[in-house]
C-alpha cells in the first residue's frame, strides 16, 4: 500500500469473493468494518499510516462466510463490487456491503503480507489496483 | 537662547566606591581648561572639556576619554580590609577639595522662560492700563461690551497663569548638552509675537493717542487668545507628542550586559537619553564592579598557554606566518579552562546558597527575640518587668547574632561595598518599626536592587555623558546608536522602530462553537 497525495493509489490486492449467508431476515457476511473518511484515523490499530482513512476489517466471525472466503482481520478493503472504498464514509461503506439485492460481494483487499509475498517471489504477477 | 550647559568637568577614579562617587559628580568651570590626564596617588583622573557646546562633536571627546581611561583602570577583584580604608581615605580627600557651591547653571533656562512668560502675561494688562494712565480724558467711554471683554480677559489670563504654573514651572530634572529645540522655538515664537504686538501698539495706539478704547481692549483680548493658542502648541510639542510610542530602544549596559527594552515616542536623541536614564535608575540592577571578572586562576592559565619566539629578524613575513600558525596550533590544543570555569561557578553557587541559608536562619531567629509591645500590656505584666526599647535600641539588640552571618553573606556575593553596618542597622530599625517579617528585611540583601535604592539624597546630580555620532538634537530614527557614558561603564542604546500593525477582523458567531466526539465506530456486516 502506498499513498502519495496527488498520485494514483497503488497496492497489491487480493480478490475475495464472499457469498452472503441468510440469517433470518438479513444477509450477513460475518465481519466488522471500521474506518471511513468521517472517522478518526488515529484510532485504527491495523493501519500503518495513521492518517489512512480507509475501510479496515476489524473483526471476523470465525466460521462465517468471510472467514471461509479468505478475509483476514486487518485487511483494508479497496473495492466492493467495483465501487471504490478508499474514500468513503463509514455509513456508505456499510451500505455498499449490505445491499439487499446482492448475494455475492467481490472485494479487493490488501494487506501487508501480500506485498511482502510479492517481493519475495519476484516471478509472480501482482494485480495492481489504481 | 536656551543655552543649557553641557557637561564640563568630569572627574572619576577607578576605585569603585559607590558612596564617594556622589562627590565626584561636579561640573567645575572654575578649574583650568587644560586636559589633565595625570594620575595622582589615589588614582583619580580629571578631564576637563571646553565650555562651548556647539564646537566639537561628542564622539571625538569620547574617544579621547577612552584612551585615558584605559590606562588608569584598576580592577577590584577580591575583598580585603585594605580596600575599605582606601575608600575612606579618598572620600575624605574628596570632601576637602570639593567645596564648590551648587551649580546654578541648571536654572538659567527656566529662569529665562519665566521672565518671558511674565512679560507675556503682563503685556495685555499694560495695553489696557497705559491709555488710562496717559490720556484718560480723551478716551471714549465704552460700556457693556468692554466689561464683557474685561471679564473674559481676566479669566483667560487666569487660565494662562494656572496652566503655565502647572505645566512649565517645574524644577528641571536634567540639563541637556544642546538646545532643547522645541522649547527654544516656542520661546522665540512667544517673544516675536509679543514684540510684534508691542510694535503695533506703539505705532497705532501710543503715538496717535488712539481714542477708541474698545478697540484697544479688543486688541488686548486678541493677544491673550493668541497666547492661549501658543500655549496649546507648547503643550502638544513638549508634553504630548512624545507620549505615543513609536520606537523601541534597547539599552545594554556595557560591563555586564544587563539589558532592557523600552518604548518611546518621537524624541530627539538627548531627550531620549534623559528618558532612558530616568528608567535606568529604577530598572537596572545596580552596577557591581566586583562581579565582573573571571577568577584570575582561570584567565592566567589561558594566557600562559604558549609563547611565540621569533628568532629570524630579517624575514618578517615568514615570522608572522609562523606566529599565525603557532597561534592556530595553540588554539586547537585542548583547552580546559571552560571546565575550571564551570566548576568554579558551581562551587560559587554552592557557597552562596550555604551562606544564604545561614543568614536566613540567623535573621529568623533574631527576629523571634523581640516583639511589639501593645499599650494594654504595659500595665498587665507587673511581675515580668521587661525593658522597653525604642526601635533603634531594639535593632541594636538583635543585630549582634545576625551580624556575622550577614557579613559573610555580603562578602560572598561581593555586596559589602554597598551596605555599611550603619545602613544595615538603619534598615533593621525601619523593618522593626513597620512590622516586617525577616523575609521582608532580607529582600534588600538577597537580590541586587535597582540603582535608586543605593543613592544618597543630594542635589548635586549625576554626571552622564552622551556619546553619539549624530547631532544630539536630531530625532530618533531606525538604526541610530548612541551611548551614555558614565565613569566606568556605559549604556549603549539602539533604536528600532516599532512594527506597523495591520489589524484585521474576524467575526465569530457565538452559535458556531460546536463540537463532536471523534468517531471510531465499528459496524458488523
Amino acid at each position: 500500500m502506498s499513498f502519495i497525495p496527488g498520485q494514483p493509489v497503488t497496492a497489491v490486492v487480493q480478490r475475495i469473493e464472499i457469498m452472503k449467508l441468510r440469517h433470518g431476515d438479513n444477509l450477513i457476511l460475518g465481519f466488522s468494518i471500521g474506518g471511513g473518511i468521517d472517522q478518526d484515523p488515529g484510532q485504527n490499530p491495523f493501519s500503518e499510516d495513521k492518517t489512512d482513512k480507509g475501510i479496515y476489517v476489524t473483526r471476523i466471525t470465525p466460521g462465517g462466510p468471510a472467514h471461509d472466503a479468505g478475509l483476514r482481520m486487518g485487511d483494508k478493503i479497496m473495492q466492493v463490487n467495483g465501487w471504490d472504498m478508499t474514500v468513503v464514509t463509514h455509513d456508505k461503506a456499510r451500505k455498499r456491503l449490505t445491499k439487499k439485492d446482492e448475494d455475492v460481494v467481490r472485494l479487493l483487499v490488501t494487506r501487508k503480507s501480500l506485498e511482502q509475498a510479492v517481493k519475495q517471489s519476484m516471478g509472480g504477477c501482482p494485480q495492481t489496483v489504481t | 537662547m536656551d543655552n543649557e550647559s553641557q557637561y564640563s568637568g568630569y572627574s572619576y577614579k577607578s576605585s569603585h566606591s559607590r558612596s564617594s562617587r556622589k562627590h565626584r559628580d561636579r561640573r567645575d568651570r572654575h578649574r583650568s581648561k587644560s586636559r589633565d590626564g595625570s594620575s595622582r596617588g589615589d588614582k583619580s583622573v580629571t578631564i576637563q572639556t571646553p565650555g562651548e557646546p556647539l564646537l566639537d562633536a561628542e564622539s571625538t571627546r569620547g574617544e579621547e576619554r577612552d584612551d585615558n581611561w584605559g590606562e588608569t583602570t584598576t580592577v577590584v577583584t577580591g575583598t580585603s580590609e585594605h580596600s575599605i580604608s582606601n575608600e575612606d581615605l579618598t572620600r575624605v580627600t574628596k570632601d576637602l577639595e570639593e567645596s564648590t557651591p551648587l551649580e546654578c547653571k541648571r536654572f538659567v533656562g527656566p529662569a529665562l522662560g519665566g521672565c518671558l512668560s511674565f512679560f507675556a502675561l503682563v503685556t495685555p494688562l499694560a495695553f489696557l492700563i497705559l491709555p488710562q494712565v496717559l490720556w484718560r480724558d480723551a478716551l471714549e467711554p465704552c460700556g457693556t461690551p468692554c466689561e464683557g471683554l474685561y471679564v473674559s480677559l481676566a479669566f483667560k489670563l487666569l487660565v494662562l497663569l494656572i496652566s503655565s504654573w502647572a505645566l512649565f514651572l517645574r524644577p528641571p530634572r536634567a540639563t541637556l548638552p544642546r538646545f532643547f529645540v522645541f522649547r527654544c522655538l516656542l520661546m522665540v515664537l512667544v517673544f516675536l509675537f509679543v514684540a510684534s504686538y508691542w510694535l503695533f501698539y506703539g505705532v497705532r495706539v501710543l503715538e496717535p493717542r488712539e481714542r477708541d478704547y474698545r478697540g484697544i481692549v479688543e486688541y488686548a483680548a486678541s493677544l491673550v487668545d493668541a497666547l492661549l493658542f501658543i500655549q496649546y502648541l507648547a503643550l502638544v510639542l513638549l508634553e504630548v507628542r512624545h507620549l505615543q510610542p513609536a520606537f523601541c530602544l534597547k539599552v545594554v549596559r556595557s560591563t555586564d550586559g544587563a539589558s532592557r527594552f523600552y518604548n518611546v515616542g518621537h524624541l530627539s536623541v538627548q531627550r531620549a537619553a534623559v528618558w532612558v536614564l530616568d528608567r535606568y535608575y529604577n530598572d537596572f540592577p545596580v552596577y557591581n564592579p566586583a562581579l565582573l571578572n573571571l577568577p584570575k586562576s582561570i584567565l592566567s592559565k589561558k594566557m600562559t598557554g604558549f609563547k611565540v619566539y621569533s628568532l629570524d629578524e630579517s624575514t618578517t613575513n615568514n615570522s608572522s606566518g609562523q606566529s599565525r600558525a603557532m597561534i592556530a596550533a595553540a588554539a586547537r590544543r585542548r583547552d580546559n579552562s571552560h571546565n575550571e570555569f564551570y566548576y568554579e561557578e558551581a562551587e560559587m553557587d554552592r557557597r552562596v546558597r550555604k551562606r544564604k541559608a545561614r543568614l536566613v536562619v540567623a535573621v529568623e531567629e533574631a527576629f523571634t527575640h523581640i516583639k511589639r509591645l501593645h499599650e494594654e500590656e504595659v500595665a498587665s505584666s507587673p511581675k515580668h518587668p521587661r525593658e522597653v526599647m525604642d526601635p533603634r535600641e531594639a535593632a541594636q539588640a538583635i543585630f549582634a547574632p545576625m551580624a556575622r552571618a550577614m557579613q559573610k553573606y555580603l562578602r560572598t556575593t561581593r555586596q559589602q561595598a554597598f551596605h555599611s553596618m550603619e545602613s544595615i542597622l538603619t534598615h533593621l530599625q525601619f523593618c522593626i518599626t513597620h512590622n516586617m517579617t525577616p523575609k521582608a528585611f532580607l529582600e534588600r540583601y538577597l537580590s541586587p536592587g535597582p540603582t535608586m535604592q543605593y543613592q544618597q539624597q543630594n542635589d548635586r546630580g549625576r554626571q552622564w555623558t552622551l556619546v553619539s555620532e549624530e547631532p544630539v538634537t536630531s530625532a530618533l530614527r531606525q538604526g541610530l546608536v548612541f551611548s551614555m557614558r558614565r565613569l566606568d561603564f556605559s549604556l549603549v542604546v539602539t533604536v528600532t522602530p516599532l512594527p506597523f500593525l495591520r489589524l484585521g477582523e474576524e467575526f465569530i458567531d457565538p452559535k458556531s462553537h460546536k463540537f463532536v466526539m471523534r468517531l471510531q465506530s465499528e459496524t458488523s456486516v
